[in-house]
């Protein structure tokens, strides 16, 4: 069985008819070669392939591509916009807040989820918020770091 | 400008494109025509193959081809394990990239399916029928050691690989016989999984027209990959191409070359297409070696006011169901010859058992061998402690090996480089306030708070290494290192390493260094590595000598061009070489420095070569290779605070404080956060991780699910502090720091539990120190009282 | 990683929901897909075809009517959790929901999945135990409303037969001095509940308990009820010492058989040391009343 898929992907739209079992990460990273999003686990643990599905982050190893029918899908590929690097993305390279990079584009999508739902944030709060987001190179201090940073500035939203 | 880049935590030059998403991994990798490979793995740990019928398989949907150990039989050779440890009876069992008759842990591969995308071949996974007799399998290696223990490799008597001693120093028995006091542990370092966030990858493309293959690879070392590869599956080296495009992570697991890296490629080689394997994190839990899994008896002898006079070890250290590429020199080599630690002990014996197992194959894990042995020591340091009522820091000083700064032999044989290891501790104890930490316990303990404070003190040996001391150990490699600086006529400078960073920075550490050497910005610099064909031979990055051995050979490489730049700028002021002067960047004429040349201008006048000196090259590049006459030993002192809940057994890690030196650091924002990385994975070895298998060989810990690594919440924000003491030998004094914290962490953490339950009697726990353990613990000590 | 494949239909409503059950009887629903995709990724289930409820929005609501709190199937871990009429009138509940996974789980993951997966080590039976929730059934066995008690039937069973859809969950009202509460032994790695402990207290004028309700889960089957727990606090003040004399008959409400354990926990430890979050979630409890 095929089902035809319609999607917005930061801000394009990709109609695909997809086998129902396809992942949305699966459809993102492989259909539409959007590769920015990760893969990381086969349990739903550790939040590399995290995406803002309407505005709101979910994991796109979690959710099939028919699932996300006629929703606005926001990739790390989408978070700088015309005027530069994304707020989160600037507060990452300028604390430090990652080292081999894997975990950074679901890191930051979380990142963003945590700063939507809590614009001022502690750093306890931080940490809880990114409680779903592994990352084996930083010891997450750096993180917890740039995500205080990147509230202190501007906060902007996702295109 | 040189002045202030050397020295200076600068942002990272590798950060936009990971930031941004577009980065290419080897997952990211797309070929025309590119098939996918799935690899069909042994449920059991131990067990005969009786048959395999993959007719259903090979006629499922998309299916292109499947393979089985009959296949690859003559093609491929088993994987290799290049660590040929002397005088250790060393006994390597053919490990068969598919096994041809026998499985012999969870995740032996059985077979393989190439299939048009990965949903396909994972499909016709479902479809192979094997029938496997079961056999008994072991999974403890000192029960593997023992008599009657079910046997994995016919060949191979007693389940041992390997039996290696070091003996150091006085008679180790009339140690032990005399001292005044004797303090024993047994020590479980449990099995870890190293879990780089990327899992392990490979993509080979095969061309059979011309015999060439290009393999994108997820490693820490593409040379080796390209060496043993060629010797596996018989393509000529020159013919070899091995890219570790961008590598997420790696921490030991991504150094060995593994059965499905050679399958992949041989799957490309008969099929002429590009073919990708990715494996899942369970089939990377399963299959990607693991690290420790020491079973460690331990004691130390000392005089009555608390001066050590012996140490003596017996490990037995599970090597998993084969020899890893690497693995016999890991709990031999990089963890027996360190049991000195920062300590002047004058006796040291150590027996080292490697034991096959019917599990995952161990290899180094970040810090490798080290933690080990830092872990011994520093526990038995704290035992001492205890028995003879005295304050573990005041043990650690009356021990420590006193200041020098060039060169320290010690027992095991090892000539230390530099170190202060009481000024380590001296600044350890002032950051902490530790009198006061100590004040606030009493108080604590008045109220029935468990409060623990624990150090560890650490010396750890890095910059792998001389050459000619790897040949002797029986590493099948060189260890030195290799740069070529290479400035455009623009001014513009491209560097090319062999060794292979994956997330450790150095293409900005690296940047800075030029930029510190010969006075160009370090944005003018592009450091490029991963490459073989683009790239000068390295043997890669691991046991943090990416800076040590290869900052070396890019410093010296510098240089060369400092001199041969000098030889023209004189030429072109029209001066005697012998009077030039160079400051950042620039050569001018004693005296005169308003009439100088910059090092833009030589690289400028060098390529286009109109004016040259007479009998000099055009073009302004240098290629060294690095050879280091020693290792590097960076070291430091580490302080954790925590506290029990005895009632649950739960420790909340409630401050962490960190003093290290790894020399002058080429950027303090990067080596901070190697420390915050590595501290964090040595916490998770202290509290939560470890790879559990059932007595029959399964991985009970076999998903994320199980296996718990460290997430953001649960950890203290760790102040970081630093000494400076250069490395005598190393042209620019610097040591390495990318396993440092996780070889102090784990002890750190487990002294200061042990110190926190002291009240209530318990002197050991196994870890991880999961609150059943620690309860567990308190439970049995309240019996025994 | 890699599903077996299924067929996949998207129902627009509960009835059409229905009709696709009964037209494919091996397929599944799909709600938030938070248990149900992780087990296909695993390729530890393999159904048919799942019927897609996840777009019926009129199963997506917190209302409060007639002394009942309604909470639709669909309604989503994060929405319990920052719902203002939850956390006033049925804390546990917002405050569980709260603790499930990670916050892109509850922002997928349904109330309604997660009582229907009932998986042992869930957050949700329990507290739902605990509030005495009424489960709202429709579909293949017909319209019905289900205890707490004869929901959850055992491990990962409930009274949702084949062909059956869950479409609400209602919550009885209780007046404000009421208090309840969640307390959490988070498993390190999945974050699942290695023992969860849920309390409701409800108190008269003069601060004594005129009603305990306690249930236990993480470490058993399905939610038990710590009778003897709920007894020895009635007409105590909920002090200090009246909760932790209490929460110390904890063990008696556990059959030593039925407790689970694993490689994390045994459950000899699980049974040992549950008092100490019923101790927890009681004195918080205790506080929310008045
Ligand atoms: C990483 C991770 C961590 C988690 N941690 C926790 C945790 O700490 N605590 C916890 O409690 N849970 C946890 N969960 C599970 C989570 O709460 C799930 O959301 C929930 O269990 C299932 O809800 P769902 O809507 O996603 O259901 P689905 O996965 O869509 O469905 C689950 C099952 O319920 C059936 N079903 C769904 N809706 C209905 C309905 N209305 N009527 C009848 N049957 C239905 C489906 O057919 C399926 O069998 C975790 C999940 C993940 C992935
Ligand atoms: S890939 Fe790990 S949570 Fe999605
Ligand atoms: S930066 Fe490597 S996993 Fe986070």
């Amino acid at each position: 069985m095929h089902v035809p898929v319609s999607i917005t992907i930061n801000g394009r739209q990709y109609s695909r008819d997809v086998e129902p079992r396809l992942l949305l990460v699966h459809l993102i990273r492989d259909v539409l070669g959007l590769t920015g999003t990760k893969v990381g686990c086969d349990t739903s643990q550790c939040g590399s392939c995290t995406v803002l599905i309407d505005g709101v982050a979910a994991k796109s190893c979690t959710c099939l591509a028919v699932q996300a029918d006629g929703t606005s899908v926001t990739t790390i590929e989408g978070m700088a916009g015309d005027e530069g690097l994304h707020p989160l993305q600037e507060s990452f390279w300028n604390k430090h807040g990652l080292q081999c990079g894997y975990c950074t584009p679901g890191m930051i999508m979380a990142s963003h989820e945590l700063l939507r739902c809590n614009p001022d944030p502690s750093d306890e709060e931080i940490r809880h918020g990114l409680e779903g987001n592994f990352c084996r190179c930083t010891g997450y201090q750096n993180i917890v770091r740039a995500v205080r940073d990147a509230a202190g500035s501007a906060t902007g939203g996702a295109q | 400008m040189s002045a202030s880049t050397f020295g200076s935590g600068i942002r990272r030059r590798e950060d936009p494109r990971l930031i941004t998403g577009t980065a290419t991994y080897t997952d990211d990798i797309v070929l025309p025509g590119m098939l996918h490979a799935a690899m069909l793995r042994s449920p059991f740990a131990h067990a005969r193959i009786t048959s395999i019928d993959t007719s259903a398989a090979a006629e499922a949907p998309g299916v292109v081809a499947v393979y089985t150990g009959a296949d690859t039989e003559g093609e491929i050779g088993p994987a290799p394990c290049a660590w040929l440890l002397p005088d250790s009876g060393l006994s390597i069992a053919d490990y068969h990239c598919i096994a041809k008759d026998t499985a012999r842990y969870v995740g032996d591969i059985v077979a393989v399916v190439v299939a048009e995308s990965p949903h396909q071949a994972y499909d016709a996974l479902d479809l192979i029928d094997v029938d496997y007799d079961m056999l008994d399998a072991i999974v403890e290696p000192k029960e593997s050691a023992a008599e009657g223990a079910p046997q994995l490799h016919a060949e191979i008597e007693g389940n041992q690989a390997f039996h290696w001693t070091v003996t150091g120093g006085g008679d180790i028995g009339e140690a032990f016989e005399s001292a005044a006091v004797v303090v024993k542990e047994t020590i479980v370092q449990q099995r870890l999984i190293p879990n780089a966030m990327e899992p392990r990858a490979a993509l080979a493309s095969y061309t059979q027209a011309t015999g060439e293959l290009t393999l994108w690879n997820t490693t820490q070392n593409p040379h080796i990959v390209r060496f043993l590869m060629s010797l596996v599956v018989g393509i000529p080296e020159d013919r070899l191409r091995v890219i570790a495009p961008e590598v997420g992570g790696g921490f030991g697991s991504k150094i060995a070359v593994y059965p499905a890296d050679f399958i992949t490629v041989f799957c490309s080689k008969k099929l002429g297409v590009p073919v990708k394997w990715v494996e899942t994190r369970s089939e990377n839990y399963q299959a990607t070696t693991h690290g420790r899994d020491h079973v460690q008896e331990i004691e130390l002898a000392a005089t009555s006011d608390g001066k050590i006079v012996g140490l003596r070890a017996t490990v037995w250290a599970g090597m998993g169901a084969y020899l890893s590429t690497a693995a016999p020199g890991i709990p031999t080599i990089l963890h027996g010859l360190m049991l000195s630690g920062v300590y002047d002990i004058p006796a040291i014996h150590e027996d080292v058992y490697g034991l096959y197992t019917n599990t995952t194959p161990v290899e180094a894990y970040r810090g490798a061998g080290r933690p080990e042995a830092t872990f011994m020591v520093e526990r038995l340091v704290d035992l001492l402690a205890a028995k003879l009522d005295i304050d573990p820091a005041e043990v650690r000083r009356r021990n420590f090996i006193p200041k020098f700064d060039n060169g320290h032999d010690v027992v095991t044989g090892l000539t230390y480089d530099s170190g202060d290891y009481d000024g380590a501790l001296t600044k350890l104890l002032d950051k902490a306030g530790y009198d006061q930490l100590r004040e606030e316990q009493v108080e604590a303990r008045k109220q029935g708070r468990y409060i623990g404070l624990g150090l560890s003190t650490y010396v750890e040996i890095c910059g792998l290494g001389p050459s000619q001391v790897a040949g002797a150990i029986g590493f099948q490699g060189g260890l030195w290192e290799s740069a070529i600086v290479r400035f455009h006529p623009s001014g513009k400078v491209n560097v090319m390493i062999g060794a292979s960073p994956h997330g450790q920075g150095e293409e900005t550490t690296f940047a800075q260094i030029i930029a510190g050497e010969l006075g160009v910005s370090p944005d003018d610099v592009k450091v490029i590595h991963g490459d073989t064909d683009n790239t000068p031979m390295g043997w890669g990055t691991y046991g943090s000598r990416t800076t040590a051995v290869g900052g070396a050979a890019l410093a010296l490489a510098a240089r060369k061009i400092r001199d041969k730049a000098k030889v023209i700028a004189a030429h072109l002021l029209e001066a005697a070489v012998e009077d030039m002067e160079y400051e950042d960047g620039k050569f001018f004429v004693k005296g005169s420095p308003d009439s100088s040349k910059t090092i833009q201008d030589i690289a400028l006048m060098a390529n286009v070569a109109w004016n040259m000196p007479e009998g000099v090259e055009a073009g302004l590049e240098a290629t060294t290779f690095y050879d280091p006459p020693n290792f590097v030993f960076p070291y430091g002192a580490h302080l954790a605070r925590v506290e029990v809940d005895a009632e649950t057994g739960s420790v909340t890690l409630q401050r962490y404080v960190a003093v290290d030196d790894c020399g002058p650091q080429i950027n303090p924002v990067i080596v901070e956060g190697q420390v915050h990385g590595g501290i964090v994975q040595g916490i998770g070895q202290a509290l939560w991780e470890e790879g559990v298998y059932d007595e029959d060989g399964q991985l009970l810990t076999g998903t994320m699910l199980d296996y718990a690594i460290p997430r953001a919440d649960g950890l203290p924000d760790i102040e970081v502090h630093s000494t400076v003491t250069p490395s005598p030998h190393h042209p620019l004094g610097v040591k390495g720091i990318g396993e440092a914290g996780t070889i102090a962490s784990t002890a750190a953490v487990y002294n200061a539990v042990i110190d926190a339950l002291q009240p209530l009697g318990v002197s050991s726990v196994r870890m991880p120190l999961t609150p059943e353990r620690v309860w567990r613990s308190i439970q049995a000590a309240q019996e025994d009282n | 990683m890699f599903a077996p494949q299924f067929d996949y239909y998207r129902a627009g409503s509960v009835a059409e929901a229905a009709a696709l059950l009964a037209e494919h009887p091996e397929a599944k629903l799909l709600a938030g897909g938070h248990s149900l995709i992780p087990l296909l990724k695993l390729r530890l289930a393999a159904p048919s075809a799942l019927v897609d409820i996840g777009r019926i929005d009129s199963l997506r609501s917190i209302r409060e009517e007639s002394g009942t709190i309604e909470i639709g199937a669909l309604t989503t871990h994060s929405e319990l959790a920052s719902s203002e009429l939850l956390r006033s009138r049925a804390t546990a509940l917002a405050e569980a929901a709260g603790m499930i996974g990670d916050p892109a789980v509850r922002n997928r993951g349904t109330i309604g999945g997660n009582v229907a997966h009932a998986d042992p080590a869930s957050d949700l039976p329990a507290v739902l135990a605990c509030l005495g929730a009424e489960f709202r059934v429709t579909g293949g066995n017909g319209d019905r409303s289900v205890g707490a008690s004869d929901f959850f039937e055992g491990l990962m069973s409930t009274a949702i037969g084949e062909g059956d859809i869950l479409t609400s969950i209602g919550i009885p009202t209780v007046d404000s001095a009421c208090g309840s509460a969640y307390a959490k032994f988070a498993h390190p790695a999945s974050r699942y509940a290695v023992i969860g402990a849920a309390a409701a207290l409800v108190v008269d004028e003069d601060g004594s308990c005129t009603c305990a309700s306690v249930t236990l889960g993480g470490l058993v089957p399905a939610p038990v009820r710590a009778t003897a727990v709920e007894e020895a606090l009635v007409g105590t003040r909920l002090d200090a010492a009246a909760i932790a004399s209490a929460s110390g008959l904890t063990g008696d409400a556990l059959d030593a058989d039925d407790v689970l354990g694993d490689v994390y926990a045994s459950a000899e430890y699980r049974r040992s040391v549950a008092q100490v979050w019923v101790q927890r979630a009681l004195s918080s409890a205790a506080a929310r009343c008045g």
